[in-house]
């Protein structure tokens, strides 16, 4: 079992608030600083996302009882209302143009998908990525990979018959089918500590950008609201849907920049394994939940523009950064 | 592609077509391709390919969204 993680360098003055609360320093005043205006910004999803830890692995020094403190988890909701209504008006063309083209789930989901533009990352890395431009990649992908599939897993009890079964399908290869050294998220560590990466759990969340803790909070927001499984299960069709083509291009790039096979060994599983899980999680999960719960259907569908709407901003920050990285060695 | 697929323990294998997609197959140990050879089935579920396009027969790698999208 890994230590816990030390807490982050807050991005403004909501993350520091409640990171003095978490450590137990008096505060200056008694009530929290306002809402952070942009949801998506550093100090909205740094503030989400630390509280959100307090259910996964907490924090050294956090008293393991604030999981449950009843002002975090009210502040947790004002920081929720709205990430969550802005993820909602930004899906909403999305479901309502695959609810309008078809009737099928399986065929509305592949709408979605289809329609929601993805930018060139696994490309990029393929080709023309850097050893540094894929260590940051790693580095940035860290905060999820070793947590792997956990926020999901929070769906299990919320869920019944042959959608449960498939999901706890799903989540059993996903933890290693039965073998420590194969669990997804080991296999992550194993490829950062080949690369020469930190491989502590959440070791890199002061270098990544709000774009990443984003794509990390939408996991945790569906995952630990009862009222969101659907959505939970959509975005998880939508991830499975969109990883297995893309991995093997990272594969790729990661042995063209001469890292250790362990680092294409962890993104090679996964061209297999998730073309599986997108037939599982498409068909067998959230098309036996919607079969089950029609009134789900549309929550689902958030799920996946949600899932493929954040992934596509963190993936065009990081390629941003990258041009901007070429542009200073050129201009040097 | 037919698909031909077992488990040591003779429990009846499960298999799912997936539309222009693999075939998922449950409970099986082996699949056993056209041409005779055994494959061994290391998944609670594995996908078989059957648009023959895989780089990595029998399995699923996905290649049928990129054949579909031509």
């Amino acid at each position: 079992m890994s230590a816990s993680p030390t807490l982050p360098q807050p991005r403004g003055p909501l993350s520091e608030a409640v990171q003095r609360r978490l450590i137990g320093l008096p505060t200056a005043t008694s009530t929290w600083p306002p809402i952070p205006e942009d949801p998506f910004g550093d100090d909205a999803q740094l503030g989400l996302w630390m509280l959100y830890e307090l259910h996964y692995r907490g924090f050294a020094d956090v008293p393991d009882v604030l999981e449950w403190d009843p002002e975090l988890l009210s502040l947790r909701a004002a920081l929720e209302a709205p990430f969550e209504e802005t993820l909602r008006r930004l899906a909403a063309p999305y479901v309502t143009d695959a609810l309008a083209g078809s009737e099928d789930l399986v065929e509305q989901v592949q709408s979605v998908v289809e329609a929601v533009e993805v930018a060139p990352l696994a490309a990029y890395l393929q080709r023309h990525a850097t050893r540094e431009q894929v260590l940051h990649f790693l580095a940035e992908r860290s905060v999820y990979h070793l947590k792997e599939s956990d926020p999901h897993s929070f769906v299990l009890p919320r869920i019944d018959g042959r959608a449960k079964v498939a999901l706890a399908e799903l989540q059993y290869d996903e933890y290693g089918a039965g073998r420590p050294d194969r669990l997804h998220a080991r296999l992550y560590a194993d490829a950062l500590a080949a690369a020469g990466l930190r491989t502590g759990y959440a070791a890199y969340v002061d270098q990544v950008g709000a774009e990443t803790l984003a794509v990390n909070n939408v996991m945790s927001l569906f995952g630990l609201h009862r009222r969101l499984r659907g959505a939970a299960l959509g975005h998880l069709a939508a991830f499975e849907s969109t990883s297995s083509m893309p991995c093997r291009r990272i594969a790729a790039g990661a042995e063209r920049v001469g890292l250790p096979p362990a680092v294409a060994a962890y993104f090679d599983e996964h061209v297999e394994a998730d073309a599986v899980h997108e037939q599982v999680a498409v068909r067998d999960i959230c098309g036996s939940l919607v079969a089950a719960q029609p009134e789900l259907r549309e929550d689902v569908l958030l799920g996946v523009a949600a899932c493929l709407l954040l992934d596509a901003r963190a993936a065009e920050r990081m390629l941003a950064d990258w041009a901007h990285d070429d542009e200073t060695e050129r201009a040097s | 592609m037919t698909v031909e697929a077992y488990a040591h323990d003779g429990t009846p294998v499960e298999t799912e077509p997936c539309g222009d997609g693999p075939v998922l197959v449950r409970h099986a140990d082996v699949v056993v391709t056209e041409d005779g050879v055994a494959h061994e089935a290391t998944r609670p579920v594995v996908a078989v390919c059957t648009c023959e396009r895989s780089q990595r027969m029998p399995w699923c790698d996905s290649t049928h969204k990129a054949v579909r999208r031509r």
